[in-house]
């Protein structure tokens, strides 16, 4: 091109203009030289994934209709803040954060079918995503098929570890000992009564307690029932409650189930606050839905709460009110959902790459300090060392805080003694 | 005379077109993602073409299509898994060499009514006889006694939500609600790299090519105009001396195997099986494939099925909050314009058209293509 501007007679102006032309090349050059220390995208980016010089993507994938969309909303706004603060201070590697977001609703193999998508057509880098156990199971075959990377953020019943996912949320033991220990010497509990939706979840963290209770705390489990997902009627079980008069009420209920067990758990007459209740299902979205009234003096076993009293968690609440309303409420899983993409950055930034097999590789030990439960780290069973909190729920729907563990937990998916 | 047997020549040709769109045109334009994709949609669209023969001419509507769907493709996904849980495959859990739900729920040896799952001889047969003999209980207890209509309606939505209860209450036996997941090889063939997915795809179409041929022959034999008749007025044809429950039984057995098979393509194609496609919601969505299709004609139903599937994969990626409302939209319009769907547009207004043109162009007439009997238009 700019051999025939030199052989051509050009009037001054539109030499002018071609010199001009030249220079655009050049002007666009700068936001790349810019970044002095982002490295070419040949050498972060060797299997083909979607990194250019000044994006990289991430799918997002949470059920945004269906039953499921009103406990995975909280998830999908804490990844789109985290997204965006990580883009406010220059990305990852020096490029911009951009996400896809994929609606699994509620269906698993619709979960299934949307991962492979991603990771299939859209070459994301990394995958924030799922929620129930079931979608994860339905995803998992697709990760590790099409060696993606998966940040799973709900507490979940362990059993499982592979490369190609970090969880970011507790498995079984991280959520449940330490608060069976708790309530054992806080309230001298001998005798504990489970009740369980009927799942994997329920059913194998149950287990856990059971085992637990019976080998460890030397105590009693007097009853174990299990009530279908979406069931209303809990009479049954709280005349049984009311006549094995056990020490502690031990319930992992999900979902709506919770709200007509509380209820008619008050109706009944059984009062929380001198009948010790521990549940492992119960965040402040649950509360939203059951009242605080209604639930008031149950304790609740998490590793965050929003009421949280430290630095981090005192610029996360408003943050998050700040884009996402103020009303919203923050639970346990919506913050375990915020961790995935900061871990991500950090790991990519650890590893150099975005290669998933270098990421899978370099996240054990990867740290994050800026957590709004405190300080995680990423063990090298791809789970996290967190602490386990236990706290009392109030009636403004809030928890306060009652006891936390001195030390990090260690997270132990595959419990020698306990299976 | 064969030709009568099972098509008449604008059906031959519909049918033509059809197989050239999903063996060449298809495979030729998608990539690998979402011709597997194609593939998904087409294990519902047997489902559609047993609703055709089951709700269009025989008037049953059946709101349990769930059910059968799941019966084949709980059958297949059966025999995949176990051969996933090799004892190498299950090293890690209590018991190994059982599934891993199984593990997962204490249960230590695999029960008494999955070891024939083991063959896949039997797991074919099952795949077909289960869903069948099933619904000839169903068909018998309810027919006989002149249960019909809306009553029937009911009873197909009750068993379907029994059936999703009974996979989520038994999860050590079944999976629970997680359903099977991570299917792996078929007889030591990996069903999950993309070589595999293009020979499935195909094998599905071959299969689907079948039945449609099944359901023609249904619909131009004797049984297939005895069926319309029972619709149109039932107690005439019982007056007549026609054993009405039989045929209705027939119809809906017919309906529940081409059900099973499209479950059993379901779980070879997707990996895949879970309570999800069992129950209600999922049962009343194949219904409403057949009605955005044309629930009078055998390919409406098809290209119904693929046309709705396909709009909740392409609404769902561009608008992920948003696209079950577009999604309702099209429904309601299109039974509200089209009662008779995709079908009914084509009959009314594009063939007609096409045979005007035919017959301008052609000075003399031709007895091979009288356009009076040219069928796009579904109705008898």
């Amino acid at each position: 091109m700019s051999d025939e501007a030199n052989k051509g007679l050009l009037s001054p102006l539109r030499r002018k203009l071609l010199m001009g032309m030249a220079a655009v090349p050049a002007i666009t050059m700068l936001p790349r030289a810019s970044f002095a220390q982002a490295p070419a995208t040949s050498a972060v980016n060797t299997t083909g994934l979607a990194v250019t010089d000044t994006e990289v993507t991430v799918g997002i994938l949470h059920s945004a209709t269906g039953t499921m969309a009103i406990s995975e909303t909280g998830s999908i706004e804490a990844e789109k803040l985290a997204i965006e603060q990580i883009n406010a201070m220059g990305g990852v590697l020096g490029r911009k954060i951009k996400f896809i977001q994929e609606d699994g609703a509620s269906d698993w193999p619709t979960f299934a079918e949307k991962a492979k998508k991603l990771l299939v057509n859209d070459k994301v880098a990394a995958i924030m995503g799922c929620w129930t156990s079931a979608s994860r199971k339905a995803v998992l075959p697709v990760m590790e098929q099409y060696n993606g990377m998966l940040y799973y953020p709900t507490f979940y019943e362990g059993l499982e570890q592979s490369k190609n996912v970090i969880y970011t949320g507790q498995e079984a033991t991280q959520q449940i000992l330490a608060g069976l220990n708790w309530i054992a010497k806080e309230k001298g509990a001998k005798t504990f009564f489970f009740i369980g939706s009927d799942y994997i979840w329920p059913r194998t963290s149950n287990k856990i307690a059971r085992k637990h209770v019976e080998n460890v705390l030397k105590g009693k489990v007097v009853g174990e029932e299990y009530y279908a997902l979406g069931s209303t009627q809990f009479n049954s079980v709280i005349n049984k409650i009311k006549l094995t008069k056990p020490d502690v009420i031990f319930t992992d209920v999900v979902g709506g189930s919770n709200v007509a067990f509380y209820k008619q758990l008050k109706a009944a007459g059984i009062d929380l606050a001198k009948q010790p209740l521990l549940t492992i299902s119960v965040t402040e979205d649950e509360i939203d839905g059951i009242g605080g009234e209604n639930i008031a003096g149950a304790y609740a076993c998490m590793k965050y709460f929003q009421s949280l009293d430290n630095p981090n968690n005192k610029a996360f609440v408003p943050a998050f009110k700040k884009a996402w309303g103020e009303k919203t409420v923050i639970g346990d899983v919506t913050q375990a959902a915020y961790l995935g993409p900061w871990l991500w950055k950090l790991t990519v930034e650890k590893a150099g790459s975005f290669d998933v097999d270098k990421i899978a590789a370099a996240s054990p030990g990867v740290e994050f300090k800026g957590a709004p439960e405190g300080y995680v780290r990423i063990h090298e069973n791809h789970h996290l060392w967190s602490k386990t909190r236990v706290g009392r729920a109030k009636l403004d729907g809030q928890f306060e805080l009652i006891y936390e563990t001195a030390d990090l937990v260690e997270p132990d998916p595959f419990p020698k003694g306990y299976q | 005379m064969t030709d009568n047997r099972f098509f008449n020549r604008s059906e031959l040709i519909g049918i033509l077109v059809l197989a050239v769109f999903l063996v060449v045109v298809l495979p030729l334009t998608l990539d690998v993602f979402r011709l597997n994709l194609v593939a998904k949609y087409l294990t519902y669209a047997f489902v559609a073409l047993g609703l055709v023969i089951c709700w269009g001419y025989g008037g049953i509507l059946s709101l349990g299509q769930g059910v059968f769907f799941g019966l084949g493709g709980y059958c297949m996904a059966m025999f995949l898994k176990l051969e996933a849980s090799s004892v190498e495959n299950t090293k890690i859990q209590s018991t190994p060499g059982i599934p891993d739900f199984m593990d997962w729920n204490q249960i230590t040896a695999l029960p008494f009514f999955w070891k024939p799952f083991n063959s896949l001889t039997f797991t074919i047969a099952a795949i077909i006889l289960v869903p069948g003999i099933f619904a000839w209980i169903i068909g018998t207890a309810m027919f006989k006694r002149r249960v019909g209509g809306t009553y029937f309606a009911i009873i197909t939505q009750a068993v379907a939500a029994i059936l999703t209860i009974l996979i989520v209450g038994q999860q050590g036996y079944t999976g629970g609600i997680n359903g099977m997941t991570d299917l792996r090889t078929l007889k030591g063939w990996d069903i999950r790299p993309d070589h595999a997915k293009i020979v499935l795809y195909f094998f599905e179409v071959g299969c689907l090519f079948v039945c449609i041929m099944i359901a023609q022959f249904v619909r131009h034999s004797k049984l297939g105009r005895i069926l319309v008749a029972m619709r149109e007025k039932e107690d005439r044809v019982r007056f007549s001396g026609y054993s009405v429950a039989n045929f209705k039984i027939f119809a809906f057995c017919i309906a529940a195997v081409f059900a099973a098979i499209g479950g059993a393509m379901f779980a070879l194609n997707v990996g895949f099986m879970s309570p999800s496609f069992v129950g209600i919601v999922p049962s009343i969505e194949m219904v409403i494939y057949t009605a955005v299709g044309g629930r009078l004609s055998i390919l409406g139903a098809i290209y119904g099925t693929l046309l709705v599937n396909f709009a909740k994969t392409s609404l769902s990626e561009t608008f992920p909050e948003l696209w079950l409302f577009g999604l309702g939209g099209l429904f309601i319009a299109v039974v509200l314009a089209f009662p008779n769907g995709l079908a009914g547009i084509w009959g009314d207004y594009v063939q007609p058209r096409i045979d005007r043109l035919i017959a301008s162009r052609k000075s003399k007439p031709d007895g091979w293509t009288d356009s009076s009997v040219a069928d796009g238009a579904p109705a008898e």
